[in-house]
């Protein structure tokens, strides 16, 4: 089977409130633009095009359709779409050149958070019988899941502090991130509660955002990239929907998907989707990143966090590091759903 | 229309926009069991391969993926597993009033319900406490059937009020609920993009604004965001007239929920004098048997008094009474 | 090594009914799934991964349902997928499940694609106005109408085609089971008697709004060998997306369609399809769709695809028999149509197909389209491996 690199990377400013449309062809079009700069392919070289998004982000039905106006798809194009992070599109991209079907492909994910109240939208995620009909919010979820963490001593409110300062720390060279700044853990800690047990810095921010992957096979890639990603592992796992029977403060499809991928050995750089400051450690634990990897030098979803497409931009980021000259063997890991309920992890090496 | 930040003539124009149902849910065999007890102010657990009691039940073995039927009754009283603090309830929720989200292992049980504890303050809720369910006045088998739990050694001095009822879904009387109805009202913002706006600021001016592409040429009305085939914003306004033609149509006789003209009305592609692409309006002013592909039309604009930024302004397109266009004009267009 | 060998297994699908309210939806999900794994012989152990289809969330009013029906669809510690494509998607989900085996990937897969439309309502869904827009939409029919009249006039087609094609799969959909509407008594009159709805489109000429699933188990060369009577092999897959509209777009005989079409042929080696192919399942939603896809994948010379439809060649013992199953036309669960369509393709040239099987079928077409006939995804599926 054909070996897959990621040979482009590009994103738009992680923002509170864009002015645009939901359908993301405001922020697509400028970052479409970027990644034909960097690879030097131009639409009409693209075999395949993947995207993520989600119509109920939008407050539409076939939101998506409008977005595909941003390639400019006439001539047609060979497009698939998933309602899931882009980080989901990717794979199956990564699925249609490892087949040999096509040897280049173009992923993308957009969403406008802001367009409705996120973490209401998303209690539609749940059971719609006995659990959504109750509207419990996305934030209160994960406090629910915090707080087991730190009663069964896994975890305290300051380790949490420290994630989100580091976090913020880092994101003050990401010229994309929403949130940055040199923050003591004390004063985080001095922050009332948000959704007790969690205080804001524990939450990553309601984001606007949109996400460009140009993937190639390796030996396209090595015209495309002076330093491409090559892509030796990627998996995805889903755990139970339960939110009262599986164990929160566990996340096994994030180990078994990391296992499948190959993580765990020599990772020097690690981007981890989590949206709450307890899921880091918990994606961590599930990986078994010891204290040698560099966790999420972008800042990570906490500083940014666009719907549909923040998993992607996790491997954009660890892509980018290797493209870059920085790192020889990094990782990505994206998750979708409720709790850490669905996780895939890339493993990314110097081609 | 509603702008946070102040607006300008270069600010996109936003609105809310509501989408909302009352999704009616048929709960098949085994929540059926679950909702049906509720009503009798029981809770109902289903025994998983393993052993384990789940409630709620689950259709289907978390594990094996096997049709679960092994019911039992459990408590409506146990343990709280977890909590997390709400300050500020939202729509929907079970309490308007500060309340704590908790995961509740009923006695009886294995696996933990997720409900709201009516506690007070987060000082008064803690893992471990015991929680009682506290059951509406009238129950109607759904979930909501369970208002709230509340500590069973301290509960609240002034319950919290209890919010109505879900509406019902039509049934027999005496008959067992089959179908559960859950009503989910989302508010959005929406947003025209930059190019739509100034079309829709013309339009409130009476005036029609397509803009061309950069790349092909083509006049798009409405302006794009992204010409379609060369996927760049479209540029060089161009104003355009009122009339055109009617490239094909459709007679809309059936009525449907949520329609906001009422049938049978015509609705046509209308390509106006200038433009390289149709849209969809209205065709009045004569029978709709009399509607041709081709037909010459004019926009009929509704009072200026009544204009607003919405092709709604132009309240139909009418006949001109001129000789149609030829086949050939407008083949390319359908 | 290129792409690897793949087949289907195994097919499923459920009783098709306006309203299933004797089951929930993952209730219903398991009513196709269970039989496409009793069909193709495999138990939970044996998947591998699990994709779902289904078309916009709003029809059901859940997120990402995929999500809340893990447990059910075994899929809990596996791969699970999600697609969604418009009304394409139940054949664009076959697709994706499809690549997970032809990329190597996978042995084994679940695939299913539902709706379960009386959890809402789709007119309502689909008509959903946002600020600024004028509201002349009128659901699926409103759209598709005026480009039926389009067809009509630029194909001088008779005013009966439509008619004959809505009797025809009305029929058909008498011989299958599963099918929503089983009409054995519908004739070419009754149905030009009927309600005209989306003026040209009258009431019989017009799918049902369905609850529904359906469900395949696809499998690597070595499951599609150990198939009793031999699987479906999947001999070439295409899918083709076009923006909804443009100028000079062709909303009749959509340029995406016609590129899917030919990529279609290419791969599986056809050079003439009406020959070549012995039964299509081509998505109808009203009747008049199908002389315009007999054009659109090349079955037919521009202008001419309703000959081969007057003709009485689209019926079982016709030249090339269109939608035995009854079609879309007869069932439409929206997100499972287009995988209808890849699995009633698969009954043929397994022999499965019951009552409506056509004779010796060894090479048959599923189709499926979406948005504003702009998405598209098709399959050639044939009793023999690619290449024998």
């Amino acid at each position: 089977m054909t070996d897959v690199a990621v040979v482009g990377f590009a994103q738009s400013p992680s923002v509170r409130r864009t002015q645009g449309t939901t359908n993301g062809v405001e922020m697509l079009v400028p970052i479409f633009k970027e990644v034909f700069e960097q690879t030097g392919l131009s639409k009409r070289d693209i075999g395949f095009w993947c995207s993520g998004s989600s119509d109920y982000l939008a407050g539409r039905a076939f939101s998506f359709i409008a977005a595909i106006d941003a390639i400019g798809a006439f001539p047609p194009i060979h497009e698939s779409h998933v309602e899931m992070d882009a980080a989901w599109a990717l794979y199956e991209a990564w699925l249609k050149i490892r087949m040999g079907e096509v040897d280049t492909a173009l992923v993308y994910g957009f969403g406008k958070s802001s367009a409705g109240q996120l973490r209401r939208v998303l209690a539609l995620q749940l059971d719609p019988y006995v659990v959504a009909p109750l509207w419990p919010d996305s934030i209160s979820l994960a406090g629910l899941q915090a707080r087991l963490g730190m009663e069964a001593g896994l975890w305290s409110e300051k380790d949490l502090a420290e994630v989100a300062a580091r976090s913020r720390r880092d994101a003050a060279g990401n010229p994309f991130a929403q949130v940055s700044g040199d923050t003591e853990v004390a004063e985080l800690l001095d922050t009332p509660f948000v959704a007790d047990p969690l205080r804001a810095h524990d939450i990553a921010p309601v984001t606007d955002g949109a996400a460009v992957i140009v993937l190639a096979s390796a030996e396209r890639a090595r015209d495309l990239a002076e330093r491409p990603a090559v892509i030796t592992g990627i998996d995805h796992r889903v755990d139970s929907p339960g939110l009262g029977v599986r164990d929160l403060t566990r996340s096994p499809s994030t180990a078994s998907a990391g296992r499948a991928a190959g993580a765990g050995t020599d990772v020097e750089i690690a981007e981890l989707h989590a949206p709450f400051t307890h899921q880091e450690l918990i994606v961590r634990d599930a990986l078994g990143l010891g204290e040698q990897v560099r966790i999420n030098p972008s800042g990570g979803a906490l500083t940014g966090n666009p719907m549909f497409s923040a998993g992607l931009v996790r491997i954009g980021e660890a892509a980018r590091q290797i493209l870059a000259g920085n790192a020889r063997r990094t990782l990505a890991h994206a998750t979708s759903g409720p709790a850490l309920q669905q996780n895939l992890v890339a493993v990314l090496e110097r081609g | 229309m509603t702008a946070a930040e102040t607006e300008t003539p270069e600010t996109p124009l936003s609105a809310p926009l509501d989408v909302g149902f009352d999704y009616t849910r048929s709960v098949g065999p085994v929540l059926g069991r679950f909702v049906n007890a509720l009503r009798e102010r029981r809770v109902m657990g289903v025994r998983g391969d393993d052993g384990r009691v789940h409630v709620p039940p689950v259709e289907y073995d978390p594990d094996t993926a096997r049709a679960l039927t092994d019911f039992t009754d459990v408590a409506d009283e146990g343990t709280v597993v977890s909590w997390s603090w709400v300050a500020e309830p939202l729509e929907g929720q079970p309490l308007q009033r500060p309340f704590a989200w908790a995961l509740i292992r009923l006695d009886g049980a294995d696996t933990c319900l997720l409900h709201a504890v009516d506690a007070g303050s987060p000082s008064k809720i803690s893992t471990g406490m015991r929680v009682k369910a506290r059951w509406a006045d009238a129950t109607v088998g759904h979930i909501r059937d369970i208002v709230c739990f509340t500590g069973v050694d301290a509960p609240p001095d002034d319950p919290a009020p209890a919010p109505p009822a879900p509406p019902v879904a039509e049934q027999a009387e005496g008959e067992p609920v089959r179908t559960v109805i859950t009503p989910i009202h989302l508010h959005y913002l929406h947003s025209a993009s930059p190019e739509e706006s100034r079309y829709l600021r013309g339009l409130a001016e009476g005036r029609l604004l397509g803009q061309r592409c950069p790349a092909c040429g083509k006049v798009y009305v409405p302006p794009r965001g992204a010409c379609p085939t060369d996927g760049v914003p479209t540029t060089d306004e161009v104003e355009l007239p009122d009339t055109g033609i009617v490239t094909t149509f459709c007679i809309v006789n059936v009525p449907f929920l949520g329609q906001r003209i009422k049938p049978p009305y015509v609705a046509a592609y209308i390509l106006l004098d200038g433009a390289d692409i149709a849209f969809l309006h209205l065709v009045l002013g004569c029978e709709a048997s009399e509607v041709r592909m081709g037909m010459r039309v004019r926009a009929a604009w509704k009072p200026r008094e009544e204009w607003s930024t919405t092709l709604e302004n132009i309240a139909h397109f009418e006949p001109t009474g001129e000789p149609d266009a030829p086949y050939e004009s407008f083949a390319h267009h359908l | 090594m290129g792409k690897q060998l793949a087949a289907v297994l195994g097919t499923g699908q459920t009783h098709h009914r306006a309203k299933r309210t004797d089951v929930s939806m993952p209730g219903l999900l398991r009513e196709a799934v269970d039989r496409a794994m009793a069909d193709a012989r495999v138990d939970w152990p044996d998947i591998d991964a699990v994709v779902v289809g289904k078309a916009p969330d709003m029809f059901e009013g859940v997120m990402m349902p995929e999500l809340f029906l893990a447990d059910a669809l075994g899929a809990n510690g596996k791969p699970l997928l999600r697609v969604h494509t418009a009304g394409s998607v139940g054949g664009s989900t076959a697709l994706v499940a499809a690549s997970l085996v032809q990329a190597g990937v996978h042995r084994r897969v679940l695939t299913v694609a539902y709706e379960k439309q009386s959890e809402s309502n789709a007119m309502w869904a689909l008509s959903i106005v946002p600020p600024f827009q004028m509201p002349v939409g009128a659901g699926a029919g409103g759209y598709f109408a005026p480009h039926v009249r389009s067809y009509i006039r630029r194909s001088g087609a008779p005013e009966h085609v439509g008619a004959i094609v809505a009797a025809k799969d009305r029929r058909n959909g008498a011989l299958n089971p599963f099918a929503h509407l089983r009409q054995a008594d519908i004739t070419v009159e009754s149905v030009r008697a009927s309600q005209m709805l989306w003026d040209p489109i009258r009431y019989d000429e017009t799918c049902p709004s369905s609850d529904g699933a359906c469900a395949m188990v696809l499998g690597d060369e070595a499951a599609g060998d150990a198939v009793e009577g031999g699987a479906a092999w999947i001999h070439a897959t295409a899918m083709r997306t076009e923006p909804t509209t443009f100028a000079g777009r062709d909303q009749v005989n959509p340029q995406a369609g016609r590129d899917a079409a030919a990529a279609l042929w290419r791969e599986a080696g056809i050079t003439d399809p009406l020959s070549q192919v012995d039964v299509a399942e081509i998505y109808v939603p009203f009747s008049w769709f199908e002389p315009m896809w007999l054009e659109n994948l090349g079955f037919m010379p521009e202008g001419e695809g309703w000959k081969l439809t007057e003709a009485g060649e689209t019926a079982i013992g016709g030249r090339l028999p269109v939608n035995p199953s009854g079609g879309v036309l007869s069932s439409n669960p929206i997100g499972a149509s287009g995988m209808l369509r890849f699995s009633e393709a698969a009954k043929q040239v397994m022999g499965r197909a019951g009552d409506y099987q056509v004779d010796d079928a060894r090479t048959a077409l599923g189709h499926a389209y979406g948005g504003g006939s702009q998405y598209f995804s098709m399959w050639v599926v044939g009793s023999a491996k690619p290449g024998n």
